[in-house]
């Protein structure tokens, strides 16, 4: 019906290597020790900060292999850039020597002042804990929980996505219904109400972002399967007798990663910005755990001279960046088309 | 177009039945129960009650009675107005959404009425003349706002004008009565949270729009740029704008959530994040179900307009 509606962030463009699944291991390698840093940290003892090494040589390829496939736009090698330093950071928080995040050293310390022989860069917060540390270890925290909510609601959204749009009839009605049904709630509405039937916590945050998102990917998916699946190349499988099974994930999924992509690092964005939002609102992570959305909430009380409101201001930032560079990526992915179709949820 | 309404209609009235079973079914639960009985006779007595007292009480508040029933009884409430019981505020619903949902409104209006404008003017000038100076800047403006969320903004502002400047106060709580200069950071915020992405559908279109055969005969009839700009481009540049701005209610509808949290403002998303942390089941209840309503009515009247005034779907072509 509506104009922006039909187009997709980037399809047809080549925006990897030919080798997809090749690409999604190597992720995968990054991702899976740094969320179990994250997520069962307290179990692993000693191996907690060593299980992060093969991650980091995974990432620093995988960011070479986006900056060779970004070549073309200077506005999406400068949001990889912001991006990777995050990312960078969220790897190397164990190494670097920070104060502990949770430790009172000096309350009010104010940017750049030095207190007991130790610089704090960025200040230290009512309670004394250094900022800098806590915005490392707070990006540690926003990455991991941001990240794997938006790979499961990707996983889900996929597949219900990629089944409406390859059989239609009653498996496509009903998906879609429910997707409506899913959509038609505001999406931070959705949330508080999902936390507050699960109660607070990362994995009950991984669940709500799945309601919230796996729907708008589905949609897009669907979509996409729907204008593929008259492909010559799809005919030609399905008339050598392959399963449908096979022709999903072979034929139809690996031809769809341009537009996917754009929307995965919007949607990567969006997540990480409500996760902050959440916590601000004291439903998403509890503290003391370091996390931007929790040091807003504190700071929100305290900071209401300008000498403080450097406590409000770099969790702001930082969340800024992160998410800006985000942006920049899809952006420059789709020549500036990204926003068209993401943003807010478009009508059924 | 009769056709395409009384479809629409059905979808919505199906999409809030939905939403309404899934509303009651989600929070008629035995803990919530539980909890309407303590906020009701107090903890020390619940814990006191035997179980067969517990389920005569129960029985007799109607909470016994098969869901189908109860479902019926709450939904025919909530047509009479009740909305129920707000445990912590100690209220009944109704009332306290609505003066919520007042100041609210207030907020959202003002918004409205600044984003409105500024965003069609700021896109229709960028698409007039595609890739041009004007065009970069509005359309890289557009996308960094876009960029930075809700609750960024609001801190910026706040450091800037509140805490740097000392021009506006940096919480908008109005104990003491209506205050319009507490109003203005919330607006603030929220005009440049949400013009970025109307900036952007309209640039779309104006540029789509002047690309066309119609106003390239129209510049080689030697019309003047202002006329053509006006008489013929914007009629159709202006269709696509029109549903975006009444599809983004919800999300606007997210943005008001954080927003009014962060400056206190009471309003009704500050109403439902206390309730969320406070467990006051009819309160979410009352307040999801207005916010779902809200945003499906959004669509119905963005389905309607779009084909009311888009040429080539009002002769009843299929949807």
């Amino acid at each position: 019906m509506n104009p922006a509606r039909q187009e997709y962030p980037g399809h047809g463009q080549q925006v990897t290597h030919n080798r997809p699944y090749a690409i999604a291991t190597l992720a995968i390698f990054a991702w899976l020790p740094l969320m179990l840093h994250v997520i069962a940290g307290s179990r692993l003892g000693m191996a907690r900060d060593w299980i992060l090494l093969p991650a980091i040589p995974a990432a620093i390829v995988l960011f070479l292999i986006a900056w060779r496939a970004l070549a073309h736009s200077t506005m999406a090698r400068t949001g990889l850039c912001i991006a990777g330093f995050w990312i960078a950071m969220a790897l190397l928080a164990p190494f670097l020597p920070l104060a502990d995040p949770n430790k009172p050293l000096a309350p009010f310390a104010v940017p750049g002042s030095t207190h007991e022989g130790y610089l704090f860069l960025l200040g230290a917060d009512m309670k004394g804990r250094d900022m800098l540390a806590r915005v490392v270890w707070g990006c540690q925290r926003v990455i991991v929980w941001g990240g794997s909510a938006t790979a499961i609601a990707y996983l889900f959204g996929t597949l219900a996505g990629l089944a409406a749009g390859y059989w239609r009839g009653w498996t496509d009605t009903i998906l879609s219904f429910l997707g409506n049904v899913a959509l038609s709630f505001p999406v931070m509405v959705l949330f508080i109400l999902i936390l507050n039937v699960l109660g607070p916590g990362g994995f009950n945050i991984i669940i709500a972002v799945t309601f919230a998102s796996a729907p708008a990917v589905m949609r897009i998916v669907r979509g996409l399967t729907i204008n593929l699946r008259e492909e010559a190349y799809v005919k030609a499988a399905q008339m050598r007798g392959e399963r449908a099974l096979f022709i999903l994930l072979v034929e139809l999924l690996p031809n769809m990663r341009g537009p996917l992509l754009a929307d995965l690092a919007l949607r990567l964005g969006y997540t990480i910005v409500a996760i902050t939002a959440l916590t601000f609102l004291g439903l998403g992570l509890q503290p003391p755990d370091p996390d931007w959305g929790l040091m807003i909430a504190e700071a929100a009380r305290v900071a209401v001279l300008w000498k403080f409101a450097y406590m409000l201001l770099i969790p702001a930032l930082a969340v800024t960046s992160l998410v800006l560079g985000f942006n920049l990526i899809a952006d420059g992915m789709t020549g500036g088309r990204a926003h068209a179709n993401v943003a807010p949820e478009p009508a059924p | 177009m009769i056709r395409l309404i009384l479809s629409r209609l059905g979808q919505m009235l199906l999409m809030m039945a939905a939403v309404s079973l899934i509303l009651f079914a989600v929070f008629d639960t035995e803990k919530y129960r539980k909890r309407i009985a303590v906020a009701e006779l107090g903890g020390l007595a619940v814990s006191a009650l035997s179980q067969s007292d517990y389920d005569a009480w129960l029985d007799k508040k109607g909470l016994n009675a098969p869901l189908h029933t109860r479902y019926v009884n709450w939904i025919a409430g909530l047509t009479r107005g009740d909305f129920g019981y707000s445990i912590e505020k100690d209220t009944a619903v109704g009332p306290l959404v609505g003066a919520h949902l007042a100041r609210t409104g207030l907020l959202a209006l003002f918004t409205l009425a600044l984003v409105i404008p500024l965003a069609l003017l700021l896109g229709v000038l960028a698409g007039m003349r595609e890739a041009s100076r004007t065009d970069r800047t509005i359309s890289t403006i557009a996308i960094v706002t876009t960029s930075i969320p809700e609750i960024a903004i609001a801190i910026f502002l706040t450091a800037l004008f509140a805490l740097g400047l000392g021009w506006l106060p940096a919480k908008s709580a109005m104990h003491g009565g209506f205050e319009m200069s507490k109003l203005v950071l919330p607006v603030l915020t929220l005009v440049i949270f949400d013009f970025g992405y109307i900036t952007r559908i309209t640039r779309a279109s104006m540029a789509q729009v002047m690309g066309a055969e119609y106003i390239r005969t129209a510049v080689l009839k030697g019309l003047p740029q202002s006329r053509i700009i006006v008489r013929h481009a914007l009629r159709n540049a202006l269709i696509a704008p029109f549903t975006i701005i009444v599809l983004q209610i919800n999300w606007l509808i997210s943005g008001l959530i954080v927003i009014e949290t962060f400056f206190q403002y009471g309003g009704i998303g500050k109403l439902l994040v206390e309730a969320a942390r406070f467990g006051d089941v009819q309160v979410i209840q009352a307040i999801t179900l207005l916010a779902v309503a809200a945003a499906v009515l959004s669509q119905l009247i963005s389905d309607i307009g779009y084909a009311w005034l888009n040429p080539r779907m009002r002769s009843g072509a299929p949807a």
